[in-house]
């Protein structure tokens, strides 16, 4: 069996990338522990993430997950899916709805469509990440290059 | 639910004159530092276990000369304390809206970005929009930042931050 993190051990092809693919899931339970590690981080200090008072003052139902912080989980989707081949070209999300830590984030992608560009073969997916009621909080697009089973970028 | 704090103002538009003219303009540039701690405390945080991250050795032999910044990592300024936040406020830009929430990331990469890398972060207000919502009237902030290492840009992040 694979280890957690271990990507070197395969690697995803752009022949492999058809438009439908669902690429695998990741899953993130955020502690609040966690926002404070991501707040040291990042630099965003922002209280509404650590403090319950200050989320509750600013109008919040409690500790909101960082944003840029499920950014990041969606790059991680796409790098454990690249690696260690492939790059992230582009990755970008709106922040829709609010995520809460204990709540199990479903981080998800599936490929749009593949092309060549600048020498490189390309794959658009739109990912996105939804709670546990399958609410899309936080819909994006990423464009991610992939090595060749012919060889070459 | 927020529309009191604009007090007297409720009615004149959030983009005002003096605010329009910041579109466009450049902030003054900011250095990043890109250091290996910062990168695994990055990927600690986020929890990505990929050891390229964390080991010299593995990220030479992927290819790498240093660690690489993880994706959307691009270091650390060299601020002191009190030192105000580089680039555009955050929150603020219009007194009356002293509260944000984070509306949308993009980051594009041009080149890896590797420990030791210094970087000249450079961010403009790229459009201001006002909009109601559940949050209230709302001052949607589009912004831009360009990372430099030399003349090379090596990645951009374009960020929405909705003030209310």
């Amino acid at each position: 069996m694979e280890a957690p993190g271990d990507v070197t051990t395969r690697q995803v092809f752009a022949e492999d990338a058809a438009p439908g693919l669902e690429i695998p899931e990741l899953v993130k339970r955020c502690t609040p522990r966690q926002l404070v590690m991501w707040a040291a981080a990042s630099g965003d200090f922002y209280e509404i993430h650590y403090d319950p008072d200050s989320a509750r003052s600013a109008g919040l139902p409690g500790l909101v997950v960082h944003g840029a912080l499920k950014h990041a989980f969606l790059g991680q989707l796409l790098h454990d899916w690249v690696a260690p081949g492939g790059r992230i070209v582009t990755f970008g999300c709106s922040y829709r709805g609010l995520d809460v830590p204990g709540e199990d984030l479903r981080c998800r992608g599936v490929v749009r469509r593949a092309y060549e560009q600048d020498g490189e073969h390309r794959v658009e997916l739109e990912v996105w990440i939804e709670d546990p009621r399958g609410v899309v909080t936080t819909p994006g697009t990423a464009v991610v290059a992939l090595p060749s089973r012919a060889g070459g970028g | 639910m927020t529309t009191g704090n604009l007090g007297a103002d409720a009615k004149s538009p959030l983009v005002t004159e003096e605010l329009r003219e910041l579109i466009g303009h450049d902030w003054p540039p900011v250095v990043l530092e890109v250091d290996r701690p910062g990168i695994r405390m990055w990927a600690r945080a986020v929890g990505i276990a990929d050891a390229i991250f964390y080991d010299e050795d593995v990220a030479r032999s992927r290819g790498f000369e240093r660690l690489p910044a993880p994706p959307g990592f691009v270091g650390w300024p060299r601020a002191r304390p009190g030192d105000p936040e580089p680039g555009p406020p955050i929150r603020g830009l219009h007194p009356a809206l002293t509260r944000s929430v984070n509306g949308g990331t993009e980051f594009e990469s041009v080149s890896p970005i590797l420990a030791g890398d210094e970087l000249l972060a450079t961010t403009r207000i790229v459009d201001l929009k006002e909009r109601e919502g559940t949050l209230g009237r709302m001052l949607i902030v589009s912004r831009e930042t360009t990372y430099r290492r030399g003349h090379e840009t090596v990645a951009t992040m374009r960020q929405t931050v909705i003030n209310y």
